[in-house]
């Protein structure tokens, strides 16, 4: 036996031996929330999934993320009314995120480079007859093709799209996108039948041996209301104006045209007029603007080009070259109410922005069909009460958005995945929500937004040039880099830093990182210190 | 500050650990999954201890410095007994004890011994709680300065003898109860107009390097340690440490504590050489003092059973008096 030092009779020990897990009230535990963008996105997109591949510069990676949800990214940063940065949490810190802005720049990107994505080699063997080629159609029929499923397409009008060509105007979606994006869902393998409109879908389903039906036919026809008029009054409807803004040439408006309406169509049909020519564009409203439907953004852009609005007026009476306007009042609900005044307005036209109905002639043979104040009754899982019959898009009761249609093609698609395989799709549990309170803002930097460059004004009442421009490569990174990952670890480090006793391993590049149970006395300084609240504190059984 | 690196915007910046998307030289230290792990696990600290934090946080940073050859000095104290119960160990590093008022006086021995072997690669870390470095060690502290003994003396402070039981020392501030400044009379607490600021007693050395730091700012720490392991003789770091059991404070706010000590200006973080502050961390968020001293049961009786709005009140200014003598504030907000 060696021979210890003088007073010394014990050989060193390492601290090791003590295993002051045992001290442990509290354990923590790594956990994944739902970002409150994802919880908001009505197409079910994992906004911060993409953004993380975004974050470092993959953008192939950040788009494909993407188009698991959302085959029309280009579109929808273009056109999206983005309820994923209202809620986004960073509007608590400075801005919000910029994630419509980003996912227009990977949209942009994969057309750029032609990044496509491929369907599955193999047939199911089963066949989907999807009626209309809006958002919800579109959607629907890539999805589809990327389970397996055959899909035919039938359109009514000669080109693809629905709204998205013949509603939205070019300055907000130019065609070349609209063309590149659907270009590469068709090129998926679905086939596409135009100029072929669906008189009754079930003589259309029996005939073409279609296992399933997705309908999504929109909502084209425009609200008429009775507008009394003299025999010369020229009143056209906003559907049929934006839509006829895709024929050969454009409608005639003459030079002071009023629109009557409040949502974002009278705002699309008012801006369409200025730039055919209109000196003079009044958008006629019955309430004021803060019960507006249409857009914040939508109005603001209206009004910078010039659009004039008379709020709480309606039209009493549309003559040549003129109409009567009567002034309205709130009462104490917010309804409007004549006041008896009247007012002229000089107009050479009157469009129509008064909401829109959806045509649903081709379902007047299927009894077991539920319709509702011109909407058709769904179950949770986008079927119509006759099996193997979805709809989905305007024609169902929703928000009438691109984004909410393209949502509804994707669930279809798997509702209906599931249907013809006999089984119920089953989407899973939804973690819990990452609110801003479990994050700890310190750690972040201080990153004001980005801001979307605009097109002047003298081109954009002259042209139907697109108004918001994109972003640069290095901006949109930035802005990505933005992302606070609210509620999903991002190795960040912290907790491996902050430990005071070691206890956590950090395991490597996307792999995160371990507690060592032997030592963590469960102080909770990782909890505290995580900056996006991927840590919970859980008491030891 | 001026050392730590500073990092281009990526997601948490600068003020996080580490990142997945930085390259190994802008991470800090305590990311690198080869980091010295100084004091290791199984140590008998509190949970939530501020000073078993910071001194793996600076010490990791040393040996990092130095190559891993550095031995350390340890004052008795927390720091001290946690770490090394007869016969067992914490230390991954070279590791003195000798008594409690002396650690920097056998540092210089150590660091003397070395220069007699000609051994300029191995580097001598002196270190001790508030105890032990303000009070008890400051005459040998003090002569380790004059003579400008190669030595970095680092003093984790958690403004008391917590070890033994949380009495008064020289770092404990006013109206903090401890054992010996109990909460009662008329002016509860420790009293105003006693303690002293060793930071600014050691710049009185004029020694090449003083800095203060916390436990909260991680990245500026390390990048005072690498500054004054770079350089050669006396030099002075001044940590604060929260201690969830002296401050009567929950173990999971240690870190958020010693953010709030400097977001509020009472605990300014700053560098100076040969005794003149040529550096502070500035304010970023700045906060209220009651903002720091709410949370912590040492200050409880300034807020019941009644609200001492004067007592917080002179202690808002004398964080006001830092703000304006350190300059914590940018210009536009310190004027307003």
């Amino acid at each position: 036996m060696k021979e210890k030092p003088f007073a010394i009779t014990l050989d060193v020990g390492s601290s090791l031996a003590n295993r002051t897990g045992a001290w442990r009230t509290q354990l923590p535990v790594y956990v994944d929330r739902m970002p409150p963008c994802n919880q908001a996105c009505p197409a079910g997109e994992n906004i911060q999934q993409w953004l993380y591949h975004a974050e470092s510069g993959d953008y192939e990676a950040a788009w494909r993320q993407l188009m698991r949800d959302n085959p029309l990214p280009a579109v929808m940063g273009r056109v999206c009314y983005h309820p994923c940065e209202t809620a986004c949490n960073r509007v608590q810190v400075d801005n919000a995120v910029g994630i419509n802005a980003i996912e227009r720049f990977l949209g942009d990107e994969a057309i750029r480079r032609g990044w496509t994505v491929e369907a599955p080699p193999e047939s199911s063997g089963r066949r989907v007859l999807v009626v209309g080629s809006g958002p919800a159609g579109l959607s629907a029929a890539y999805h589809l093709r990327l389970l397996g499923h055959a899909v035919t397409i039938r359109e009514a009008q000669d080109r693809l799209g629905g709204m998205m060509r013949y509603g939205i105007p070019r300055y907000r979606l130019p065609r070349e996108v609209l063309d590149a994006e659907i270009d590469r869902i068709v090129a998926l393998g679905v086939t596409v039948e135009l100029g072929a409109k669906v008189d009754d879908v079930l003589a259309a389903q029996r005939d073409g041996a279609f296992d399933a039906v997705f309908l999504a036919v929109g909502a084209g026809i425009g609200r008429r209301a009775y507008v009394p008029a003299g025999d010369s009054a020229r009143i056209l409807d906003a559907v049929a104006l934006l839509g006829g803004m895709e024929g050969e040439g454009p409608p005639l408006l003459g030079r002071r045209v009023a629109v009557y309406g409040g949502g974002n169509t009278a705002m699309d049909a008012a801006r369409t007029a200025r730039r055919l020519g209109a000196t003079d564009a009044v958008v006629v409203y019955r309430r004021t603007r803060d019960r507006m439907p249409a857009h914040d953004i939508e109005v603001e852009e209206a009004l910078e080009e010039g659009v004039r609005m008379k709020w709480l007026s309606t039209i009493k009476y549309a003559d040549e070259g003129r109409l009567t306007i009567e002034r309205m009042e709130l009462d104490e609900t917010g309804f409007p109410r004549p006041t008896g005044e009247f007012e002229e307005l000089e107009a050479d036209s009157v469009v129509l922005a008064l909401g829109q109905d959806s045509d649903l002639s081709l379902l007047r043979d299927v009894p077991e069909l539920a319709v509702d104040h011109g909407t058709v009754q769904v179950a949770d899982g986008l079927m119509t009460g006759r099996p193997g019959v979805f709809a989905g898009g305007d024609m169902v009761p929703a928000d009438r958005t691109v984004t909410v249609a393209v949502g509804h093609g994707k669930k279809a698609a798997r509702h209906i995945d599931a249907y013809l395989r006999d089984t119920s799709y089953d989407p899973g549990a939804k973690h819990a929500p990452a609110t801003f309170d479990r994050l700890n803002t310190w750690y972040y930097s201080d990153a004001p937004a980005s801001v979307r460059p605009r097109l002047e004004l003298a081109r954009r009442v002259s042209t139907f040039d697109e108004v918001v421009q994109g972003l640069d490569e290095s901006t949109a990174l930035f802005e990505a880099r933005r992302c606070m990952s609210c509620g999903n670890c991002f190795e960040c480090d912290n907790c491996y830093g902050v430990c005071p006793d070691n206890a956590i391993t950090k395991l490597g590049p996307g792999k995160g990182f371990a507690i060592d149970l032997d030592y963590c006395k469960g102080c909770g300084l990782c909890a505290a210190e995580c900056p996006c609240g991927a840590i919970e504190m859980v008491t030891e059984e | 500050m001026s050392g730590a690196p500073q990092v281009k915007f990526y997601q948490v910046g600068s003020f996080a650990a580490g990142n997945r998307l930085l390259g190994p030289e802008l991470q800090s230290d305590q990311a690198d999954p080869g980091r010295s792990n100084t004091l290791t696990c199984g140590h008998r600290a509190c949970q939530g201890c501020g000073e078993a934090l910071g001194a793996r946080y600076a010490l990791d940073a040393a040996q990092r410095a130095a190559g891993g050859k550095v031995i350390a000095v340890n004052a008795t104290g927390c720091l001290e007994v946690f770490s090394t119960p007869y016969p067992e160990t914490s230390w991954q590093l070279p590791w003195l004890h000798s008594l409690f008022g002396n650690a920097p006086a056998v540092a210089a021995g150590v660091a003397a011994a070395l220069r007699a072997k000609g051994r300029t690669d191995v580097r001598v870390v002196g270190q001790g709680g508030d105890g032990g470095t303000v009070d008890i060690g400051l005459g040998c502290l003090s002569g380790m300065f004059e003579r400008n003994d190669d030595v970095l003396y680092i003093c984790y402070d958690n403004e008391a003898y917590m070890n033994t039981g949380v009495q008064r020392s020289g770092a404990t501030p006013p109206t903090a109860r401890t054992a010996t400044t109990q909460a009662v009379g008329e002016d509860p607490g420790a009293p105003f107009g006693q303690g002293k600021s060793l930071p600014l007693i050691a710049m009185a050395h004029e020694i090449p390097y003083v800095a203060t730091a916390t436990v909260a700012g991680l990245r500026d720490l390390e990048a005072k340690v690498h500054q004054a392991m770079s350089l050669r003789g006396a030099r002075y770091l001044h940590v604060l440490v929260p201690c969830p059991l002296g401050w009567g404070t929950a173990s999971h706010d240690t870190v958020r504590i010693a953010r709030l000590a400097e977001q509020t200006g009472l605990f300014p973080v700053f560098e100076a050489v040969d005794g003149e502050v040529t550096d502070v961390t500035p304010i970023r968020r700045h906060l209220p003092v009651e903002e720091y001293l709410r949370p912590q049961k040492r200050y409880a009786h300034l807020f019941e059973p009644e609200l001492r709005t004067d007592v917080i009140a002179r202690l808002q200014r004398s964080a006001d008096r830092n703000i304006a003598r350190f300059g914590l504030l940018a210009q536009e907000e310190a004027s307003s």
